[in-house]
């Protein structure tokens, strides 16, 4: 029974072990980046940096129909276009980074509509915003496997940084000049696990799987490193769970992985021991010191 | 002993309008400094100056010392108090001109993060979120941070502000320890009593120098009236300042 749940699926059918090993990739990356984001109050500019990928991914696939390559260099281009073009215009001028980022982004997405409009066929572009995580051939897993490994090497090495960066920003502009480019640096990291993801998930939809586990585990650890471990296993674990889900009830796959996520951040918003609804409203008494 | 610090026609500002203007002296190596005068004018801007966080408009600041050797303490500082990280962490960054950017921390550095905690008066503190401690403990934290970063020139911009009397007794004798040990200190102060008790040297700044020595002569009535007149307010229709023009053609030509 519990074999047939939960097991089968993957033993039987070799698109959903692909699919598994897709989405626990994705995962891993994107827990970390997402703790990231969220600390560096950048929650919605992962959004707003999906949207600036689309148009890239767009022009990708009217320029060379459903190639990885095309779709993946066309979404890297329009997010870096738009990372790097805010991330500057907020260091070098008195603009802060969220008015530069909506800017940039909007400029990306109408120039985006305004070529595949200029095209004028009638494409179907569900796909790049809403995934294919049950058809990742190799070349597709391979990239995003590549993705995740390159972000845990580069977030190892740039995570003392990184850190300071977001608790400190004087302090680290006092000490050393490596504030603007570890933050381009991860910019760019956002903008590959957003790449990687929306193969998976749509472009709009990869972004729930950076910042859901990480708004739920802000409610279970006080702790910078349990958090990222903490959001690595809701990321992974709302990606095999929705991918379970998906298979048994035959809805699509990216919404049901995105909307288990949300369910453990609504049973962490609730019952989370830290600051969640549930621990203020019982009753405790308080302590002596 | 030589000098730590020379400003040499020194314009600061924002937008071309200067919040320090013409300032001219030096800072010798072990001076303990006050900077003081009213609100406006333009003691935070020097100490923005010098850490280098603020380019000159016109003129320079000579440093005879190397940016890794100075620690700057901001008026308010950036700290993001509800960031996941404890005491313990907040207060090793001070370690960064040893560790650098992937630097490992050592048994030795372990022991210098411990003192630095006690020097502060906040033993037992490691484990504590940043987010759970009070304004003089967080200070607190930020001076034993201070200390770790073993800096030559300590620039500190209102560092007992909204503090108890207790704590501030405690910060002072730490300055005055660091003083002590040869470094020079320059702090932005507002309490005359501290700075006639604790610092023989004061810079009293309202954009201009009022005056620069000893501090029983600077702190004077006269003095204080004269810095209150010359602090008036930014004009916007202000006509570029002459000199300042001339320094520029002058330099361009060279």
């Amino acid at each position: 029974m519990i074999y047939d749940l939960l097991i089968a699926p993957f033993a039987e059918f070799d698109f959903m072990r692909r699919a598994l090993v897709g989405v626990l990739a994705l995962g891993i990356g994107a827990g970390p980046i997402g703790v990231l984001m969220m600390l560096r109050r950048m929650s919605l500019a992962g959004d707003a940096m999906a949207h600036a990928i689309l148009p890239g991914a767009a022009v990708g696939f009217l320029a060379a129909g459903l190639n990885l390559f095309a779709m993946t260099v066309g979404g890297l281009v329009a997010g870096f276009a738009v990372a790097l073009g805010a991330g500057a215009v907020a260091r070098a001028t008195q603009m802060k980074e969220d008015a530069a980022l909506a800017a940039f982004y909007l400029i990306s997405l109408a120039l985006g509509v305004l070529l595949v409009s200029l095209r004028g066929s009638n494409v179907d572009l569900l796909h790049v915003l809403f995934g294919t995580v049950l058809a990742l051939d190799d070349a597709t897993l391979l990239l995003i496997v590549s993705i995740s490994s390159l972000t845990l090497v580069a977030l190892a090495l740039a995570w003392r940084p990184l850190v300071l960066e977001s608790v400190d920003p004087g302090f680290l502009r006092s000490v050393s000049r490596a504030g603007a480019p570890t933050h381009l640096i991860f910019l760019a990291l956002v903008v590959m696990n957003l790449v990687g993801g929306f193969h998976a998930l749509g472009t709009l939809l990869a972004v729930g799987l950076m910042m859901l586990p990480a708004a739920a585990g802000r409610f279970w650890t006080r702790e910078l490193t349990a958090l990222v471990g903490v959001s690595v296993l809701i990321a992974c674990g709302s990606g095999v769970l929705g991918l379970l889900v998906s298979y048994h009830s035959g809805v699509p796959s990216g919404p049901a992985i995105i909307l288990v996520a949300g369910g453990a951040y609504a049973l962490s918003v609730l019952f989370g021991p830290v600051g969640g609804l549930l621990p203020r409203f019982l009753p405790q008494r308080h302590l002596e010191a | 002993m030589g000098n730590v610090l020379a400003f040499r026609n020194l314009t600061l500002g924002y937008d071309r309008h200067p919040a320090v203007h013409h300032l001219d002296g030096e800072v010798a190596e072990g001076d303990l400094l006050a900077i003081c005068g009213p609100n406006g004018a333009g003691k935070s801007t020097l100490l923005k100056g010098i850490a280098g966080v603020l380019s000159p408009l016109t003129g320079r600041i000579e440093g005879h010392i190397a940016a890794r050797d100075i620690a700057y303490l901001p008026q308010a500082a950036e700290v993001d108090r509800s960031f996941p990280i404890d005491v313990y962490d907040l207060v090793s960054m001070g370690l960064w001109r040893r560790a650098g950017l992937f630097g490992g921390i050592s048994r030795a550095d372990r022991v210098r993060i411990e003192e630095a905690l006690a020097a502060v008066g906040l033993e037992g503190f490691e484990a504590r979120p940043i987010g759970t401690l009070s304004g003089g403990q967080m200070q607190r934290a930020l001076f034993a941070r201070l200390l770790l970063q073993d800096a030559r020139l300590l620039l500190l911009d209102e560092p007992f502000t909204a503090l108890d009397a207790g704590t501030i007794t405690d910060l002072t004798a730490l300055v005055k320890r660091w003083n002590g040990e040869g470094r020079t200190v320059i702090a932005v102060l507002h309490d005359f009593e501290l700075v006639r008790g604790h610092f023989p040297r004061t810079l009293l700044l309202a954009r201009e120098a009022v005056a620069w020595g000893a501090t029983g002569e600077v702190l004077t009535p006269a003095n204080l009236a004269e810095a209150r007149r010359m602090c008036e307010a930014w004009d916007e229709d202000a006509p570029a300042c002459a000199p300042s023009l001339k320094a520029t053609a002058a330099g361009r030509a060279a």
